[in-house]
């Protein structure tokens, strides 16, 4: 499936200024892994070392939230959009 | 890198933070370049331990950040306040941060702003350094 993938502006640096990348692949989870492989510097910041999606990124499809869905496993159709939305979040200690 | 603060942008934080003690409260630093001349409060939806942590969904972050961007600004980091407790970053800060942005902390005692201190996470995730603060005077 060709999908676009919509990068916040905190991640652009990381794909040479692109708000919008597009790949082929059949699952939400296969999509993340195909943006990695073209911008690697993207990886540390979307999943954690044990591969898990970081806490703080929420991925919708279209305008659903992927853990409505099937979360990474959600199947994907042609010309699909995955939206990468960070959520903050912090603390003192 | 450096953070400039505006006059206006540096009294909002500051109010925002005084307001809100003895809970940590959140914000968007807009601007250009490295000159912060708007600071947007959001809502700090960690309703659990609001006085230690702070939490911003994901879909109030991004709508709150699409009508900053249309209006012809960038946003250049956040703002957060660290009731009763320096203001250096915290592991809980550096394990959330974004990259590519200035994490403002304002250390809050006894409900009066005190020290200031500005973060930026590196590439790798290792460590937030710190990064230095100029306040324009009014
Ligand atoms: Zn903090």
């Amino acid at each position: 499936m060709n999908v676009s993938i919509l990068v916040p502006s905190a991640l652009r640096g990381f794909t040479a200024g692109a708000a919008s990348v597009g790949v082929q692949a059949p699952t939400a989870g296969e999509a993340l892994d195909a943006l990695v492989a073209k911008h690697p510097g993207l990886a540390p910041h979307l999943r954690t070392p044990d591969g898990a999606l970081r806490s703080f990124v929420n991925v919708y499809r279209n305008d659903l939230d992927l853990r409505g869905l099937d979360g990474l496993a959600t199947r994907l159709a042609d010309g699909d959009t995955l939206i990468l939305v960070p959520a903050i979040a912090g603390g003192r200690a | 890198m450096a953070l400039t603060l505006s006059h206006d942008a540096w009294c909002a934080v500051t109010a925002h933070a005084e307001a809100g003690y003895p809970h940590e409260v959140v914000g968007i630093l807009a601007g250009r370049g490295a000159r912060a001349t708007r600071a947007v409060p959001l809502r700090n939806e960690n309703a659990e331990r609001p006085a230690t942590r702070y939490r911003v969904d994901g879909l109030a972050l991004f709508r709150a950040e699409a009508a900053l961007e249309a209006d012809g600004l960038e946003v250049l980091g956040y703002y957060h306040s660290h009731p009763d407790h320096p203001s250096a970053a915290s592991d809980e800060d550096r394990e959330h941060a974004l990259p590519r942005r200035s994490y403002l902390i304002v250390a809050v005692h006894d409900g009066h702003t005190h020290t200031h201190q500005s973060w930026r996470l590196r590439d790798d995730r290792s460590v937030m350094d710190e990064e230095p603060v100029t306040l324009e005077s009014a």
